[in-house]
């Protein structure tokens, strides 16, 4: 009876967070678009579900919500589900949409095989992924869970590390004032006048194109009707020296163009700075400053800590909730209730991840999808989209482990299979450390080059 | 010899008109403009940044007497979402504004309102953080003040299914503005060939934002929201009857 109850409040979340996929998918990616396929949107809204009910799943486990049983099925159930939309059906449709896309598959009977061939490539490719990894013990069967979710979870991994690498650098150079460059109203405006000068050139350019190519057609229609001579040699002379000029002019034209397009490009970083500006001026900006220190500090820290892990080859054998609880019992001397406060406090930390976490990556697929779809490519960028959503939730559920007290943890090792959790948060660290400096050079030569740039007369 | 000798010898003797290409990024603006001013289609369209803008000779009024030559200056305007707190400079000033949506994707024609109400609220966008989804509807009587000749462009008419081919609707957008309507596809040359349809409603919109440019001084001076104004903004066909073939 208790199993009925449960599960049909699994279903009634589940249901709830499909349709919070179908929404945001509808108001959000799908903005410009029009959806022509329902299966895409299906499939989309299902991994979003899914690995929403992941997390709500480890939420219950922390509060103790509902039966330990139907929870363990409901972890199963849930991870099953959503492997096999990871492995099975996404790549599937990619494929399918693909060889739709692209002409030259006329006959339209061949598609299915040619996609079915796409997957099973998928599929061997993503065996293979497995073999430079120490990932797991041959004792395992072909077809176990350990097998899959191990492969999901170092590309998961993978992605996690540079998406938080690069967040980690980019946090505090888009919120901090410091690294705000002054811009003022007449540096935009003569920027603008500069612009329009250049579009002006071009107008000129090409409108002498345009007269000396008529003229030419006259000359050419006229010539045909007189007779050679003199007058002929001398005409011809002159329109060849007007094709020359033709030539240098189109060159010019060219030139203005590129030079066009720079100056817009910085015209745009102008206004974009000028926004930002405006905005620290508000008090939410002042908030996001704030915001913007105390996270670089923390971005710091995990730098920091990810150096010393791999250099002392250590991994984080305690979770910071335990941790915090040692130091505040130990060093602080504060008596209270270690396992009713560890359990709140862990929730807590818990939530704000997931929550951060999820809001974090949709932002960053939303942004992705907008600069790289096109009306046709639409449908195969989202469904790669879910993809990295997918295996993306389903290995911070993987690394979550590490930051949950000892006794929350053995819901996941049980779930999850024998895995060597280990090598993931060291694969973690590695890749958090190398996305992290990549992206502190690129933001330094970028800003030199900018620096380097007169400033704006 | 003689004509032709004057001709090279003035530089920039023919008077302008600026009409504006506008819609979503990736509806075909470049094609459409190249096929436009060119005459023949764009073999490798790149990604348009900021504008970009190309000429041409239209003859207002051909095969009259009053036939006299203008440059049409076509601003094929950058669609794209990362750009649009900048692309206000080159709406001033408008003579004719192409509003320009992908027949296989209907939010393009949906999302014409914004760039419509875009264009025409240039003057409140200088300095402002104002973007094309804060900017207020588009206003009919607000249009019908500015008077400023519009035309609609779908493409890609080459890749609907045959099913939907025969079900097209006439734009709504169109009807509102009283403006004409041309389905076409980019890369097809004969779309635009010298005779046919598209190539009539073209050159008939190039005449009217001419004549509104050059010709409707007087009546242009009236101004905004003056009751004969009003009138007018009820009937928008009273604009197609001004302009008689």
């Amino acid at each position: 009876m208790a199993f009925f109850l449960d599960s049909f409040v699994m279903f009634t979340t589940q249901i709830l967070f499909f349709l919070g996929g179908w929404i945001f998918f509808m108001r959000q990616l799908f903005k410009n678009y029009e959806v022509r396929h329902v299966i895409v949107q299906l499939v989309f809204s299902a991994t979003f579900a899914l690995s929403c009910t992941l997390f709500e799943l480890i939420i219950f486990e922390i509060l103790g919500v509902l039966n330990t049983n139907s929870r363990l099925f409901h972890w199963k159930f849930d991870l099953y589900a959503i492997l096999f939309i990871l492995i099975v059906i996404l790549p599937f449709y990619v494929a399918w949409f693909i060889f739709t896309n692209i002409r030259i598959v006329q006959n339209r009977h061949l598609t299915f095989p040619l996609t079915l061939g796409a997957w099973l490539v998928f599929v061997y490719f993503f065996w293979k992924l497995g073999d430079p990894f120490p990932i797991l013990s041959r004792k395992h069967g072909i077809f176990s869970m350990e097998q899959v979710m191990s492969r999901i979870g170092v590309i998961g991994v993978t992605i996690i590390a540079v998406l938080s690498g690069f967040g980690a650098v980019n946090c505090p150079y888009t919120y901090m004032a410091y690294f705000v460059r002054d811009v003022s109203d007449a540096d935009i405006q003569a920027h603008d006048r500069k612009l329009l000068q250049v579009m002006d050139m071009i107008l000129t350019k090409k409108k002498r194109i345009l007269l000396i190519e008529r003229d030419q057609l006259q000359q050419a229609s006229s010539n045909r009707k007189q007779a050679s001579g003199i007058w002929g040699m001398l005409k011809s002379v002159a329109t060849s020296s007007g094709g020359a000029n033709l030539g240098q002019l189109q060159q010019e034209v060219a030139g203005y163009e590129e030079l066009s397009r720079q100056l817009f490009l910085e015209l745009v970083d102008l206004n974009s700075t000028k926004e930002r500006i405006e905005y620290s001026k508000t008090l939410k900006g002042k908030y996001f400053n704030i915001m913007g220190y105390v996270f670089s500090m923390y971005c710091l820290w995990k730098i920091v800590i990810c150096t010393i892990n791999i250099i002392f080859d250590r991994v984080g054998k305690t979770d910071p909730v335990t941790k915090g609880v040692e130091i505040a019992v130990h060093w602080l001397g504060i008596e209270f209730d270690v396992t009713f406060w560890s359990q709140h406090v862990s929730f807590i930390l818990v939530g704000i991840i997931i929550v951060t976490s999820i809001r974090g990556l949709l932002i960053k697929l939303t942004k992705f999808f907008y600069t790289m779809s096109s009306s046709k490519s639409s449908n195969v960028i989202v469904l790669l989209l879910a993809q990295t959503m997918g295996m993306y939730f389903v290995s911070s559920v993987l690394l979550m482990r590490m930051n949950m007290p000892p006794q929350y943890r053995m819901i996941i090792t049980e779930v999850l299979g024998d895995l060597q959790f280990n090598f993931y948060h060291r694969w973690f660290d590695v890749i958090f450390l190398i996305s992290a400096l990549s992206s502190i050079a690129f933001h330094y030569l970028a800003h030199k080059q900018t620096g380097e740039k007169p400033v704006y007369t | 010899m003689h004509t032709s000798v004057q001709h090279k010898m003035a530089s920039i003797d023919l008077e302008k008109v600026r009409v504006v290409v506008v819609g979503d990024s990736g509806v075909g603006k470049s094609s459409l403009v190249h096929l436009i001013c060119r005459g023949h289609p764009n073999p490798s369209p790149g990604w348009t940044i900021g504008a970009a803008v190309d000429v041409k000779i239209h003859e207002y009024k051909e095969g009259t007497p009053a036939q006299k030559s203008y440059f049409v200056e076509c601003w094929d305007i950058s669609g794209s979402v990362n750009h649009a707190n900048s692309r206000h400079i080159f709406y001033n000033p408008v003579n004719g504004i192409i509003l320009v949506h992908d027949l296989t994707n209907r939010k393009s024609h949906t999302n014409l309102r914004l760039w419509l109400s875009e264009v025409l609220n240039r003057e409140s966008a200088y300095g402002s953080t104002k973007t094309r989804s804060s900017a207020s509807e588009y206003d009919p009587e607000q249009f019908a003040g500015t008077r400023i000749p519009v035309l609609v462009i779908g493409t890609k008419h080459d890749q609907l299914d045959s099913s939907r081919q025969g079900t097209l609707q006439t734009s709504v957008i169109a009807e509102e503005c009283g403006a004409d309507e041309i389905n076409l596809d980019c890369t097809q040359a004969r779309h635009v060939a010298p005779g046919s349809t598209n190539a009539v409603k073209l050159s008939r919109f190039f005449d009217k934002v001419i004549e509104r440019r050059f010709f409707s001084r007087d009546s242009s001076q009236q101004p905004i929201g003056s009751p004969t104004e009003k009138r007018r903004s009820f009937t928008p066909q009273y604009m197609k009857s001004l302009h008689t073939d």
